[in-house]
């Protein structure tokens, strides 16, 4: 691989090679984002609670 | 120190909090690190040309998903045995990493299949082996989401889960016992000495990456269990009162 187009490309492979790296950027960032949006949601009950106690 | 005191959620808290920097910093900079080594420093193959790059993510999803139903059936049954239930709300954790590990094996192998096969899906001992493993996954969190009691649930996944534990050496070793289209990974690999160490290297920097992703994901839905449990705790105690 000399070139950036060559990188790109992947010796004609980019769609399945690019895509296995993009589905699991997306499964690996969903993960967190639900875990991410989960912790704020429990977060933000525990902070109700402690103000109307 | 008296490390009993950590079998207790409440106690166990502060220190997982503690500890998840200690494995997603190092989780991000080796995913960094296992790319820069795969796609600049590792070799094309003269057989598959580029599209065997997809191994750095395959494999060590793949192993992921092996390894952590292991651990989950472990976690599982001794929160079932002992009643420890930290033990089982770990194993409650590790079921959604586990499941995202095994799902992106199939589909990175998918995309890896249709190139160098020239079919997106075969019935082969192994495809099918871990496509049942997703399945387990499934359906321990499905069973778990369906019990309203946490330790009722606990026990109805501790079942599944050990009893399941059969499929990961039929998965491990269906490459060996069946005659199947899917390769030995490592073989391959070892075959080739001239190209092995960069590829090599790689993919187990992934796989560290992968771990140590795990561990700190794991930590966190941990944390976020151990809330929603005691949440629930709390409010059926005032109910009550």
């Amino acid at each position: 691989m000399r070139t950036w187009s060559d990188f790109f490309s992947m010796g004609g492979y980019a769609f399945y090679v690019w895509g296995s790296y993009l589905l699991s950027l997306l499964a690996i960032g969903g993960e967190v984002l639900f875990l991410m949006r989960r912790k704020k949601t429990l977060n933000r009950i525990s902070l109700e609670e402690q103000k109307t106690k | 120190m008296n490390l009993y005191k950590y079998a207790s959620p409440v106690n166990f808290y502060p220190l997982a909090g503690k500890l998840i920097p200690w494995f997603s910093i190092p989780a991000a900079i080796l995913f960094v690190l296992g790319l820069y080594i795969g796609f600049f420093i590792a070799p094309t193959d003269f057989q598959q040309g580029d599209a065997y790059r997809i191994i750095f993510i395959h494999v060590p999803a793949a192993w992921m998903g092996m390894f952590l139903y292991v651990l989950m059936a472990i976690y599982a049954a001794v929160g079932w045995a002992f009643n420890a239930r930290l033990a089982s709300m770990m194993a409650s954790s590790i079921s959604i990493t586990g499941a995202m590990f095994t799902f992106l094996s199939l589909v990175t192998g998918s995309l890896w299949g249709k190139p160098t096969w020239g079919t997106w899906w075969v019935w082969d001992a192994r495809l099918t082996s871990t496509l049942i493993l997703l399945f387990l996954y499934i359906g321990f969190i499905s069973l778990q989401a369906a019990i309203d009691d946490p330790r009722r649930a606990d026990r109805a996944g501790a079942v599944l889960a050990i009893v399941g534990v059969i499929n990961v050496p039929i998965i491990y070793f269906s490459v060996q016992w069946w005659n199947t289209l899917h390769q030995g990974a490592t073989i391959r690999i070892l075959g080739k000495p001239t190209i092995a160490a960069p590829m090599l290297t790689a993919m187990l920097v992934m796989l560290a990456a992968c771990w140590l992703y795990s561990v700190a994901v794991v930590l966190i839905r941990l944390r976020c269990i151990i809330l929603e449990r005691e949440q629930t705790a709390a409010l059926a105690s005032e109910a009550t009162a």
